[in-house]
């Protein structure tokens, strides 16, 4: 029987419209053999986590490149505990500077991978952490 | 990024160079390559300031007018971004380029939900014509140009800019904005669109329309090939889709029973610079040639100065690296030189500290002083396109010139670029190259310093600009109580009248500048054209 693929929601959350890496990254996914679902720009995180359990997704990745990826991922995560799928595999890329990644795991993303991440990285990350 | 690929043999030799337009550098150049592409000396190049203008737009160059100088500047609140332009004037900047946060370019108000965390973190945030008072207090208007950073709503924007200008006792006539005020590219690249691409187009040519009527000094479009070069097409892409953007907007324009010749000369440019240095040069005179020729040729335009090409040339933000940010600093000296021997006329410089977050005073400084060291003290300003005449730049100018036409032959194949950014074919060819240069960059086929050749480890940390929260909630405060002292009334009058216009195809800017006078907020005005024009539904591709 056919392994089920890895189901990817790749979500631009908030105003930046900045989504050359966030394109960047699904392509390198669905070659990985990943299937990817890209929200679109100007998403809300409410409208994301909906999509994410709507589409039975196993991993959730957030591309943000304002700044703001510390509100924003603390209320992704608030929303994922309040639907109950805070089990999901959270990524987050972007503009991230170093000081902000141990903030952001304590916010409880377990892969931070700021611009420049070798495509292996977070290919790797995502089929050793990603609950099937 | 942006770099050209090289295939070497065992010893390190470079075998074989191809640019990433997809033009093969050869080792040497000599007269037989000019004859190879044909090269006209009359035809191609003439003298600076003449048809087809490949050398310079001026016959004098810098020679006659330095550089104007316009770093991107903008944060927090009003005052905080007040005091950082005047902070750069003093410091010798001869022009604004204004920044706004992400709410006002959305047409969202600082207390819009979905405004929250956003407010004054990119660049300033604007409410209401309360707002412009305080960012342009003591800027003297009428020798100070601005460029406003603005898209999805620069027709209010540049109602706005009117509005505070009159209030300061400035004329109409004396003032020079430069509202971005290209839709057509966010859509492809940058992502700052609300409206659909049909009313959005139309908001373009309403700003064209009452610029050439009300504001002769005033331009009122930047077509921006910049940001679809960032976001990962080719320096010939770059030129060919921002011409077949601009040919959108003039078709809107002349719809109107305009001449092109009474408005196009208004047009202005905002281009690239990072990558390949010859690339980067041949690419703007290859431009300034081919832009004077269609706009005399396809558009029947004479006048002489409506057929300049001319600009903002700069940036390079793609360019610049997270790793060893103080490399961006060289790169950012070697992107002005390119500047400066490409003849830009105006221009700016990502800083070295913009791959985190927007700059530092320091860093923004160290961006103006590097523009000032090429033209005051190692020669820039000596002679006009010092490039000229080399067989290797006029060969790769021409070679270029292919290249543009060849992908601007793709588009008008696909429809025209309106037909070819609302189906998506844009956006996709951008995205597959973006994807394909990273793949490039992580197998180490093209070289980036710092990134994937002599890499440290370890990263040094930079003194970043800091957000202030602080900021976001004095801007919050201070809507509240403009929306309980101002004249609701008005306001409520000049919203309704703008409905009515945007409803009844008339030009909206005489609307918007009363609501602007009436302090109706950015957020009041973008909803009026949110109820009448909907808003855009992405295609969902990659």
């Amino acid at each position: 029987m056919a392994e089920r693929k890895i189901r990817v929601i790749l979500g631009k959350p908030g105003l930046d419209g900045h989504d050359r890496g966030a394109k960047v990254v699904a392509h390198a996914m669905r070659e990985a053999g990943m299937e990817v679902l890209y929200t679109g720009l100007h998403q809300t995180v409410p409208s994301i986590v909906n999509q994410a359990i709507q589409e039975d997704v196993d991993v959730i990745g957030l591309s943000i490149m304002s700044g703001a990826h510390i509100p924003i991922c603390r209320k992704l995560m608030d929303i994922m505990r309040e639907k109950g799928i805070d089990d999901k595999l959270v990524l987050v890329g972007g503009v991230i500077p170093n000081k902000d990644i141990p903030l952001l795991e304590n916010i409880g993303i377990k892969g931070v991978f700021p611009g420049g991440t070798h495509f292996d990285e977070f290919i790797h990350f995502i089929r050793e952490n990603a609950a099937k | 990024m942006g770099v050209a690929t090289y295939i070497k043999n065992e010893k390190d030799a470079i075998e074989k160079v191809i640019l990433q337009s997809g033009i093969e550098v050869k080792p040497v150049y000599g007269p037989d390559d000019l004859e190879r592409v044909g090269f006209d000396y009359q035809k191609d190049l003439g003298g600076p300031g003449e048809f087809p203008f490949t050398r310079s737009i001026h016959p004098m160059g810098y020679r006659s007018r330095n550089w104007t100088t316009r770093q991107y500047t903008g944060f927090g609140t009003p005052e905080e971004t007040n005091e950082r332009f005047k902070l750069m004037i003093s410091h010798g900047q001869t022009g604004l380029n204004v920044a706004f946060d992400l709410p006002t370019q959305m047409g969202y108000d600082s207390d819009d939900p979905m405004a929250e965390g956003e407010v004054g973190r990119v660049g300033m945030a604007i409410d209401s014509l309360r707002d412009f008072e305080i960012a342009f207090k003591d800027i003297d208007l009428n020798r100070i140009g601005s460029g406003l950073t603005i898209n999805a709503v620069a027709s209010i924007m540049l109602a706005m800019y009117q509005a505070v200008a009159e209030k300061f006792g400035y004329s109409k006539t004396e003032i020079s904005a430069t509202p971005q005020n290209d839709i057509l590219k966010e859509i492809v690249g940058r992502g700052a669109w609300i409206y659909p691409v049909e009313p959005a187009v139309r908001l373009i040519g309403d700003t064209i329309e009452y610029s050439m009527n009300e504001l002769p000094k005033c331009n009122p479009v930047s077509v921006a090939g910049y940001h679809i070069r960032e976001s990962g097409c080719t320096p010939a892409q770059e030129i060919s889709y921002a011409f077949m953007i601009a040919f959108a907007y003039i078709d809107n324009v002349v719809a109107r029973g305009y001449k092109t010749e009474d408005f196009v000369g208004r047009f202005s440019f905002n281009l690239n610079i990072f990558g390949n240095l010859w690339e980067t040069v041949a690419k703007f005179r290859a431009a300034r040639k081919l832009w004077a020729k269609f706009l005399r040729e396809r558009y029947g335009v004479q006048d002489k100065k409506a057929l300049f090409l001319r600009g903002i040339f700069g940036g390079g933000g793609s360019g610049l690296t997270k790793q060893q940010p103080e490399n961006n600093i060289m790169r950012g000296a070697y992107y002005a030189l390119a500047a400066a021997l490409s003849g830009a006329q105006t221009t700016a410089l990502c800083s070295f500290d913009e791959a985190y977050t927007i700059p530092t005073e320091r860093a923004a400084l160290l961006s103006l002083r590097t523009f000032q060291i090429l033209m005051d003290e190692i020669g820039l300003r000596d002679t006009v396109d010092p490039l000229a005449g080399s067989y290797f730049v006029e060969t790769l100018t021409k070679e270029m010139e292919e290249k543009i036409l060849e992908e601007m032959g793709k588009v008008e194949k696909a429809g025209g670029m309106v037909e070819a950014v609302s189906n998506g074919y844009v956006q996709k060819e951008v995205a597959r190259q973006a994807y394909e240069y990273e793949k490039k960059l992580q197998q180490g086929k093209v070289t980036k310093v710092g990134v994937n050749k002599y890499t440290e480890g370890v990263d040094m940390e930079v003194e970043l600009h800091e957000y202030n929260e602080e900021s976001a909630k004095l801007q919050i405060q201070r809507l509240k109580e403009l929306k309980k002292t101002r004249d609701n009334n008005a306001v409520t009058q000049s919203l309704k009248a703008l409905e009515k216009a945007s409803r009844e195809q008339n030009n909206v800017m005489p609307y918007l500048l009363d609501c602007c006078n009436s302090y109706a907020t950015v957020g009041e005005m973008a909803n009026v054209f949110r109820d009448v024009f909907g808003e855009y539904v992405e295609p969902s591709i990659f």
